[in-house]
């Protein structure tokens, strides 16, 4: 469920297709991802989960981000 | 009951661009890098005027174009960050190279939310008072607050002015505004630290000076404008009641032009109503929207009078930013 929803805002943020994006893809090397891409995405997951997330340097895979809103929730 | 009208405004850049290239020669970035993440092509820097210069510059244009005489200012404000010294202010360096000998002049420090705060200030002391005529001009000089080495910053800052003559009269260009302040997040943006330093102090002083230069944490602030510049912009529209349909531009602070594309994204608003200019002229932090209402007026896009609704929307360190709903 976190997963989906995460998946979802990736796809939507850097306009890319749903299957593109697994627990293992990596933002900046499969995505093409930089550092503001990233920050609009985990603004975005701020909002849709209500959490906060200190530190984005954390958050290499989809899968960092999916643990790190498990966490909060 | 008065009204207060922009009757103009120009701006002034230095002659010397610096491009892409050029930045490539002083620290390892690249020009793809820097169009890609901030949109910025190319940038004027100073090879020697400092912010008094840049901003009595753009004030002798302003005077110009609106046929004003300089005797006739009542009031001028300059907002910057990279003042030429402590004091005297570069609003009375300006007043002295303009002889405008019956104004008073002062500076305003709002940082990129300067000249939308001087623009709020100004209209209302005239409001307020006997004055009919008010310079509001935005400059820095932000090359010399600039850490050449530091490729996060160097590349997006540069050096420029601009400004607007408020009048009074029977027009009325001040619909809305929303302005704010958050010191809380203050440490996220800052430049020129002046530490405490006297013989006085328990070890005697010989303090280590503090960092003069701009530090930004790019996820605190790209955080805080997300979060916060969307939502003043709508609530200008919504307290002058009208739609977005009847604003002719909105004209953001130019940080980064991906953020004004996102700002524009999260409003629902196409990006041809943002007037972008930051490809040509980088941050030049409280210049970036005098500069572009100077472009404008210049090129036709803004003519005083026709009623142009437009939004000014600023924001930067402090924390600090503000919305104003002006009809020109």
């Amino acid at each position: 469920m976190v997963f989906e929803k995460i998946r979802d805002i990736i796809a939507e943020q850097l306009g890319k297709e749903v299957d593109e994006i697994t627990l293992e893809t990596n933002f900046r090397e499969d995505l093409d991802a930089d550092s503001l891409d990233l920050f609009q995405i985990i603004n975005d997951i701020e909002d849709e989960f209500n959490v906060k997330i200190e530190d984005v340097e954390q958050v290499v895979t989809v899968n960092d981000a999916v643990k790190l809103v498990e966490a909060q929730v | 009951m008065k009204h207060i009208g922009i009757s103009g405004g120009h701006y002034y850049v230095p002659d010397r661009i610096v491009t892409n290239e050029d930045i490539t020669q002083l620290t390892d970035t690249s020009n793809e890098w820097i169009i890609a993440r901030t949109g910025i092509e190319q940038r004027r820097i100073s090879t020697g005027e400092n912010t008094s210069e840049l901003c009595a510059k753009t004030a002798v244009r302003i005077l110009e174009s609106t046929g004003t005489d300089p005797e006739e200012i009542d009031i001028i404000i300059t907002a910057t960050v990279s003042p030429d010294y402590l004091l005297p202010s570069t609003a009375c360096l300006v007043q002295s190279r303009i002889g405008a000998r019956n104004a008073f002049a002062f500076d305003l420090g709002a940082a990129c939310s300067g000249f939308v705060y001087a623009l709020a200030v100004g209209e209302k002391l005239m409001r307020a008072g006997a004055y009919n005529k008010a310079l509001i001009l935005g400059g820095e000089t932000l090359s010399k607050l600039t850490n050449w080495e530091d490729r996060a910053t160097c590349v997006i800052f540069a050096d420029g002015a601009g400004g607007v003559l408020l009048e009074a009269g029977e027009r009325e260009s001040f619909l809305a505004e929303d302005i704010h302040s958050d010191g809380d997040r203050g440490m996220s943006l800052t430049a020129g630290h002046m530490k405490v330093n006297n013989p006085f102090l328990p070890e005697g002083g010989g303090v280590e000076p503090g960092y003069p230069y701009i530090s930004m944490d790019g996820r605190e602030i790209f955080d805080f404008t997300m979060r916060n510049v969307p939502g003043s912009i709508k609530s200008v529209v919504e307290k002058a009641g009208i739609g977005f349909e009847d604003l002719k531009y909105i004209i953001p602070h130019q940080a980064n032009d991906r953020i004004s594309l996102g700002i524009a994204k999260k409003l629902g608003v196409d990006p041809s109503v943002f007037y972008r200019n930051i490809s040509r002229y980088g941050n030049t932090s409280a210049g970036t929207i005098p500069i572009a209402l100077g472009e404008m007026f210049t090129k036709g896009l803004l003519e005083a009078g026709r009623g142009d609704k437009i939004i000014l929307a600023g924001f930067g360190g402090g924390l600090t930013w503000g919305s104003l709903l002006i009809q020109i």
